[in-house]
């Protein structure tokens, strides 16, 4: 099985969590990273691996509280990766939390939910 | 009279008073700052006016890194929460001031080619009138790219709520991403977040050089 992802959460990056054999995936904190596709091409070079032989269910949770536009086009390059699963017969679901009065992070799950076709949770917490 | 001097400095005779001055690389440098702040300042005098501004929280004129961006979302962060401000209204400005602060330095990339030495300078200020924020970014930008930025901005500025999200969207899955950002998705950040028109400025510093002011209004909510 392919090995693990796991960055730490840092003041200007998110913490990262790609653990197949615990079948755990998440992305949480803030993302405004100083050269957002340097941080991101390793996860995404990542998924696409793990994509090829991808656990019965991949499960994604998106807890961001913010994040920057350079992020945001990455962030849809990561949820497109699990489209494509998806049309390869593979189950993904993404489950995008965001906080109560946050309606910023509620539109932008409502916005990739649009533009993705993966079952798409919106979870307020 | 002017001539170049080997050392990138220049040599100047000022025949008028019948002095000679050295301008080396170093005061060129300082005279366009200088140029820039004058630029800057003749325009926030205008703007402190017009919008009855009470309060400079904030004012930066110099190279914009990551490491600013960070300094200055998190000392203004903590103002505002000192202050009482609503989490929403922080998250708001927030947003902006890494947005906006981001155009900076992408322009920057824009001019580096440019005869002119402009490079790695940006002003950058947060006000406030009686119930709104307002963040006032400016970078010296290319000429050819002033009607470029006239269009995106008038377009944002012509659309509602939801055809900004139809066209933020559109640029997100369609629009080419640098490193720094890209496809006018910024701009399209700043008035969605804002609610407001976005307001545009632009004042020549050379033949090849503009400089590029967005004023954003952010209502307290």
């Amino acid at each position: 099985m392919i090995n693990s992802i796991k960055i730490d959460e840092k003041e200007d990056t998110p913490k990262v969590i790609f653990d197949p054999s615990n079948n755990f995936f998440e992305i949480s904190g803030r993302s405004l990273p100083e050269d957002a596709i340097l941080f991101y091409e390793p996860i995404l070079a990542w998924l696409n691996k793990y994509s090829y032989n991808p656990n019965i269910l991949t499960e994604l949770n998106i807890k961001l509280n913010y994040f920057n536009t350079a992020s945001s086009k990455l962030i849809l390059d990561i949820l497109m990766i699990l489209e494509e699963m998806v049309d390869n017969n593979k189950q993904c679901i993404i489950k995008w939390y965001f906080e109560e009065d946050d309606e910023d992070m509620e539109e932008a799950g409502e916005e990739y939910s649009d533009l993705i076709d993966v079952p798409f949770e919106l979870i307020k917490y | 009279m002017a001539r170049q001097l080997s050392s990138g400095g220049r040599y100047v005779t000022n025949r008028n008073r019948n002095i000679e001055t050295i301008y080396t690389k170093h005061t060129i440098a300082s005279m366009k700052k200088k140029l820039i702040h004058d630029v800057f300042h003749e325009y926030i005098s205008e703007f402190y006016q017009k919008r009855s501004i009470m309060e400079i929280k904030l004012i930066y004129e110099g190279e914009v890194t990551h490491k600013i961006t960070k300094a200055f979302t998190a000392s203004v962060e903590n103002k505002m929460t000192n202050e009482g401000e609503s989490s929403l209204l922080k998250r708001k400005v927030f947003h902006i001031i890494v947005e906006s602060l981001q155009n900076i330095s992408k322009h920057a990339q824009s001019i580096i080619h440019t005869k002119d030495d402009f490079n790695g300078m940006g002003s950058f200020l947060i006000a406030k009138s009686k119930k709104d924020y307002y963040i006032v970014a400016g970078n010296p930008i290319h000429k050819d790219e002033k009607q470029e930025i006239i269009k995106l901005i008038d377009n944002i500025n012509s659309l509602n709520k939801q055809d900004l999200s139809a066209l933020h969207k559109e640029q997100m899955k369609e629009g080419k991403l640098s490193s720094k950002g890209g496809a006018g998705l910024g701009l399209i950040e700043i008035a969605r977040k804002s609610g407001k028109a976005l307001s545009y400025s632009f004042k020549k510093l050379s033949d090849e050089v503009e400089f590029f002011i967005l004023t954003t209004q952010i209502p307290s909510i």
